[in-house]
């Protein structure tokens, strides 16, 4: 049995689960305690957007353990790294150069590669996870002992499809495949984008491409109720992380809740697996989803699909419960239990109905925020999505407003998989066009009909998704609101009612909410709600956390300054 | 006496504040939200340390009182007053010897500059080839958003009306007053120009423009650390930085702490106008730079890097008086980056020019009147 220590203990692991799903699967259910509350924290986001899961590595702090494949010999630490700082990095002077640069290898970013592959272009593909295919494809690392879950997965012919032409464009030495690489800043400079890799990744440095296309998919939308900071609770996207990612249970009793479609292909991948699944609770009414027939009609795939899972459901007898909510996540110092209640026909909680259903894991999610970070600096145009949310405008062939940055996927409207593989593989032709290929214009034709079908489903759905305007107001005052910073909400509304007009960014420097590791990734849209301020779009010019000392060490400046670092005379 | 101020930062806020407590009837506009732009945007240094024997100095000590004096009349912990000090540490020896010719030259101006022998007694962390350093136990820290919030709650309190949010787009056909985007119409007896790294353009809508333009700025925030950094710590090169009028990049590292544990990078100096975009180098450079002051942040995370653009005059010196060519326009901009230190003395002066109380303090500070930046093309 192969091993890593956490704080002492030796957790067994299996070859390509990540850190944070070993601890979990050998009950350790919380990785660290908050600097100001001292409060048990664990997995929520499972895709590195959180950092609640955070703990100190072979001497490195502040590290996403959902974000390390676990290896022989980790020494994983719950403590504050040593103050003297593990050495930087390999230095990061690599440069590469490629027609277009692709942030993201979900099902958008794999499309767009594979569409310019076939034109002869020259592309580096990206992803932060170990293994490509986003969140809708998420497999076990390559060389695994774990099962691929193959089960749990749909459309795995367009995969396999995807991946052949990946490989052969691998083979060709014209696709750059980066696993388990960030981006920490992407910067326009002439006629090229200039994308800078974490200095943490495998091979460090700089991308420069003619072309940048951003699709950096979404994560969970989740609200504020109490007890959601408590170990155990977590997104949905964060269960199905565990589930296919590390082939790990996430719980043995879940509960599922929230709002949309995502919710059901997670409650029956959980209930196929073993878990038992106690209630999937949807905030929407029965009978919702019927109204957008027609474009339904237009997408049998998407019918069949959700037939599926209602069976899978019935056969594991899982409760079904709409107009039903999570009002409280209980437990001491994790979640051991859930109330329940339904929702009056106003929307408002009717707590004459709770109900405790005792669980390991509780799984929330009210649709997808999608991940700007990349893009809000350079000020592209924006659009409000149907959910409310600010997403890119695009154009036909997936440009935005800025010159040479393309977006697809979630990033220019939430709209699953199948939009987001139509999306992708139009930017890449549009590349191509923009090159001077001459396309076949039907099929061009053929794909933009596609894309706008497909666009008019999602927009349906997301429109069914029920969001609860009034949700914060039913939460009390002690209820956190930025789980980095343990923000109450009725701190937040104390300053709110003082000072009136303050948008988030200022209600930050009173409260701290949004300051801290995510950097308001999480609590954004119900510091959004809070404030009244739905379609304020963040900045934020460092999509991800670096190390000072790697900066440094990537800078003339030090070199020449630093006697340390001189080369010997 | 009505005067409208024009701008809510941490400058119009204050003057809000000091002239409604003075019995002025004050009316703030700002385009956007209180204190959403520069303000926002700094470290919120209250210093002396970096300040050459001048005007710029004698206010910025009249400044540190009355901050204390407002920390007593507001409670200090409401903006974060921190009496912290600062401390200066040359890395070269022309450094050193540079930095003691300084500091005599501000002691005399009234300045408590204190050598230190060894750093290490201070600022137990930084790196340990560095020896000695200057200790100015004058300078302070405010976080300058909540100060800005306090002292225009505070000028409500004494009467003052807030519009946020509406543009000034101009003048009025004759006499003080300005027009805003949502179509009103705000008449007074003086107008004040507090629109900070905006000013230009605002004295320009008026018709009387001041050259004041952007200086750009990025401040590096890292993830919450233990307590290990006391002061305002900065490299000596920082005070020739500040008085520099070179375009291009300049950075001279200042580190600090703040109560939310974060410890704040700065700063670079630009001048590229209103350019948004990042810059890597600049804060590769900052990161190195704080790293050489303090080898401990290495294995830090940087979580956040922000830029403001300073609002700076050719002479580097703020704007402060009426308008020789339009006698009620006032003029209350330009601080660069020392508006936060330098606006309860502001505001004070502004508010001797309103009522006329106060001559000896208006003399004093003759020399930030407008008219020495204005040329016979610009009057």
């Amino acid at each position: 049995m192969t091993t890593f220590r956490f704080d002492g203990a030796e957790i067994p692991f299996r070859r390509g689960q990540s850190v944070a799903a070993a601890l979990l699967a050998a009950g350790v259910s919380a990785v660290r305690r908050t600097r100001g509350a001292d409060a048990p924290r664990g997995v929520f986001c499972g895709i590195g957007v959180c950092f609640d899961c955070l703990a100190t590595i072979d001497g490195a702090g502040g590290v996403r353990t959902c974000q390390v494949i676990a290896t022989e010999g980790l020494e994983v630490t719950s403590a504050e790294p040593a103050a003297s700082a593990p050495p930087p990095s390999e230095s990061a002077a690599l440069e590469t150069v490629a027609d277009l640069a692709i942030v993201g290898g979900g099902p958008a970013g794999m499309a767009a590669a594979a569409a310019a592959l076939e034109g002869g272009l020259r592309v580096v593909l990206m992803d932060a996870g170990a293994e490509v295919g986003g969140q809708y494809w998420r497999f076990p690392p390559a060389g695994s002992d774990l099962g691929r879950g193959e089960d749990l997965h749909h459309d795995l012919a367009t995969y396999a499809g995807l991946r052949e032409r990946l490989a052969e464009g691998e083979r060709a030495g014209r696709l750059d495949l980066r696993r388990g690489t960030e981006v920490w800043a992407t910067v326009r400079t002439g006629q090229a984008w200039r994308v800078h890799l974490t200095p943490t990744s495998p091979r460090p440095g700089v991308i420069t491409a003619r072309w940048l296309l951003v699709a950096t998919g979404a994560h969970d939308l989740a609200l504020p109720f109490p007890g959601w900071d408590l170990p155990g609770v977590m997104t949905v996207g964060g269960l199905q992380s565990l589930l296919k990612g590390s082939d790990v249970l996430p719980g043995q009793r879940v509960v599922v809740a929230g709002s949309g479609p995502f919710l059901l292909p997670v409650a029956a991948g959980l209930a196929a697996r073993g878990s038992r699944v106690l209630a999937l609770c949807e905030a929407g009414r029965p009978g919702g989803w019927a109204r957008g027939l027609p474009a339904v009609v237009a997408q049998p795939g998407k019918v069949r699909e959700a037939a599926g899972y209602a069976a899978l459901l019935a056969r594991h007898r899982v409760q079904l419960r709409s107009a039903t909510v999570v009002v409280r996540a209980l437990g001491a110092q994790r979640l051991e239990a859930v109330e329940v209640a339904r929702l009056d026909r106003s929307g408002r909680v009717d707590r004459s109905s709770a109900q405790q259903i005792e669980v390991d894991a509780l799984g929330v999610s009210w649709g997808f925020v999608p991940r700007l970070d990349l893009l809000t600096p350079h000020r592209p145009r924006m659009r409000r999505g149907v959910d409310g949310q600010m997403v890119v405008a695009v154009d036909g062939w997936q440009a935005s407003s800025i010159p040479g940055l393309l977006v697809a996927g979630e990033t220019c409207g939430v709209g699953g998989a199948g939009l987001a593989l139509a999306e992708g593989r139009l930017a890449g032709l549009g590349v191509r066009a923009a090159q001077g290929e001459r396309l076949d214009d039907a099929q061009v034709a053929r794909l933009r009909r596609e894309v706008a079908s497909l666009r008019r489903f999602a927009d349906l759905v997301q429109a069914r998704t029920v969001v609860l305007h009034g949700w914060l107001h039913d939460q009390p005052d002690d209820t956190v609101l930025c789980r980095c910073e343990e923000t109450r909400l009725g701190a937040a509304r104390a300053v709110i009612a003082q000072h009136g007009d303050l948008d988030p960014g200022l209600l930050k420097h009173h409260t701290r909410a949004g300051m801290g590791w995510c950097q308001g990734r999480i609590c954004g849209p119900a510091t959004r709600m809070l404030c009244g301020t739905p379609d304020r779009v963040e900045e934020r010019l460092l999509a991800t956390p670096v190390r000072l000392g790697d900066l440094a060490a990537r800078s003339d400046m030090h070199r020449s300054e630093n006697p340390a670092m001189k080369e010997p005379t | 006496m009505k005067v409208l101020v024009i701008g809510a930062g941490i400058i119009g806020s204050a003057i809000a504040r000091w002239a409604a407590r003075a019995g002025v009837e004050v009316v703030v506009l700002d385009g956007a939200g209180a204190a959403s732009g520069t303000t926002s945007r700094g470290e919120g240094n209250i210093l002396l340390s970096d300040k050459a024997p001048g005007l710029e100095l004698d206010l910025a000590r009249l400044s540190r009182t009355l901050w204390d004096d407002l920390g007593e009349d507001l409670g200090r912990e409401r903006f974060e007053l921190q009496d912290k000090g600062g401390l200066v540490v040359p890395t070269s020896p022309e450094a050193t010897a540079a930095l003691d010719a300084f500091a005599t030259s501000q002691r005399v101006a009234g300045v408590q500059a204190r050598s230190v022998e060894d750093v290490h007694d201070l600022e137990p962390y930084l790196a340990p080839d560095l020896a000695s350093g200057m200790h100015y136990p004058e300078d302070a820290q405010v976080q300058p958003v909540l100060a800005a919030h306090a002292l225009l709650a505070d000028a409500r309190a004494a009467g003052a009306r807030v519009f946020l949010g509406d543009p000034v787009i101009g003048g009025t056909l004759s006499g003080p007053g300005v027009r805003t985007a949502s179509g009103a119409v705000h008449r007074a007896d003086a107008v004040v120009n507090a629109a900070g790294t905006w000013g230009g353009a605002v004295g320009r809508l008026l018709g009387a423009p001041v050259p004041v333009l952007p200086r750009r700025g990025f401040i590096l925030v890292t993830e919450p650390c233990p307590p290990m950094i006391r002061h305002k710590v900065y490299s000596a090169d920082y005070v020739a930085n500040v008085a520099s009028s070179d375009a291009g990049l300049e950075t001279s590292c200042v580190v600090e702490s703040t109560p939310g544990g974060t410890i704040l990078i700065g700063a670079s100096r630009e001048r590229v106008g209103f350019e948004l975009a990042l810059r890597v180098e600049v804060v590769e450079r900052l990161a190195a730079q704080a790293v050489r002051l303090y080898p401990v942040l290495a294995g830090r995370q940087l979580l956040r890097v922000y830029r403001g653009f300073r609002p700076y005059c050719p002479d580097h010196l703020p704007v402060i008086g009426p308008d020789p060519r339009l006698p009620w326009l006032l003029h209350a901009c330009g601080h660069e980056g020392a508006g936060i230190g330098l606006a309860t003395g502001t505001a004070a002066l502004v508010t001797a020019y309103l009522t006329g109380d106060d001559p000896g303090l208006v003399d004093a500070f003759a020399g930030l009147k407008p008219n020495r930046l204005l040329t016979e093309e610009a009057s």
